[in-house]
């Protein structure tokens, strides 16, 4: 049986090995890239057609998922987050093409995908409290705390990339063995149960995403939004 | 001295799994009967409820996961079988 580590090689680009991995994630973002143009292209405000519809309930449930965790203006993660989300589901969801393997169940891009959200972290954190106010975050509540808080930055985005490796991998896997040994229609439902799987774990990765990026604009005590105002009886 | 180590290994990935799988189910097992109970109590809420299910359940499989990985881990990339 092939391991779940291995990454097959489809051709080497001069002295650059090139991986099916690789080449299925330029195929996925050249397909996105052309579907957004082709979207985007048709955008009107008289007459909006059904998938101007969708877009903009995407855009306006991302907004307020933002909005929901993060103070503050959304529209300067949506890029970000939005893009993650997507991409994310795609590649999850590309299991659908037959021949085609998800490069979500390979490390490579999951760790890829997880050193984009901690350089955005680092990014956003330092743009928004400056170099002195980012680096001070990591001494709260009390200096004492900087080496677990400093365990944690690492430790939090290698569990984002193997939570999402562990789960589409899996999938894949699983859906293999149970083809080897049964048959032609038994791993049907299991393929169900895996596009559920990676719908939840798009969510839940940009989700996370969000929640980092986040903790580092705000600072950790401002990363859930403050409670509502209770009017006075 | 290398078959020792490959028994050892599979004999590991097998617990690995079976142990891993133990807290999830039970976690996994109360967080379903907790939100029937409360979609049961106040149906209107069934959306936000099962959608917030789904989320956590997805979080809490997720040790199971760590715990496959590790299991393919020994298997598959084994450090100590060249």
């Amino acid at each position: 049986m092939e391991s779940p580590f291995a990454n097959p090689l489809a051709f080497m680009l001069g002295p650059v090995p090139i991986t099916t991995t690789v080449l299925t994630t330029w195929a996925l973002m050249a397909a996105m890239t052309l579907a957004a143009a082709w979207a985007a292209r048709r955008l009107t405000i008289d007459r909006p057609g059904r998938v101007q519809v969708v877009l903009e309930l995407l855009v306006e449930t991302l907004d307020s998922e933002i909005a929901g965790t993060v103070p503050g203006d959304p529209a300067r993660f949506r890029v970000l987050i939005g893009t993650l989300l997507l991409f994310v589901f795609v590649a999850n969801w590309s299991s659908l093409v037959p021949g085609v393997e998800p490069p979500t169940a390979h490390l490579e891009t999951d760790a890829a995908l997880a050193a984009v959200v901690f350089a955005a972290g680092v990014g956003w954190g330092i743009r928004t409290r400056g170099v002195r106010g980012w680096l001070t975050s990591f001494a709260r509540p009390s200096w004492v705390m900087i080496p677990l808080n400093l365990v944690e930055q690492v430790t939090r985005h290698v569990s984002l990339t193997i939570r999402l490796f562990g789960n589409v991998m899996s999938g894949v896997f699983v859906i293999g063995i149970v083809l080897s040994l049964a048959g032609l229609l038994v791993p049907i439902p299991l393929m169900a149960l895996d596009l559920l799987t990676g719908a939840v774990q798009a969510y839940i990765f940009a989700t996370l995403a969000l929640v980092f990026i986040g903790s580092a604009v705000t600072g950790d005590e401002g990363a859930t939004p403050p409670p509502p105002q209770q009017d006075a009886p | 001295m290398t078959d020792l180590i490959q028994i050892a290994s599979i004999l590991g990935a097998a617990f690995a799994v079976s142990f891993g799988a133990l807290g999830p189910a039970l976690a996994e097992g109360r967080a379903v009967a907790t939100a029937l109970e409360a979609i049961a109590r106040q149906p209107e809420a069934a959306g936000s409820i099962s959608r917030t299910l789904f989320v956590g359940l997805a979080m809490i499989e997720t040790t199971a996961i760590y715990c496959l990985v590790i299991a393919l881990l020994l298997l598959f990339a084994n450090p100590f079988v060249q």
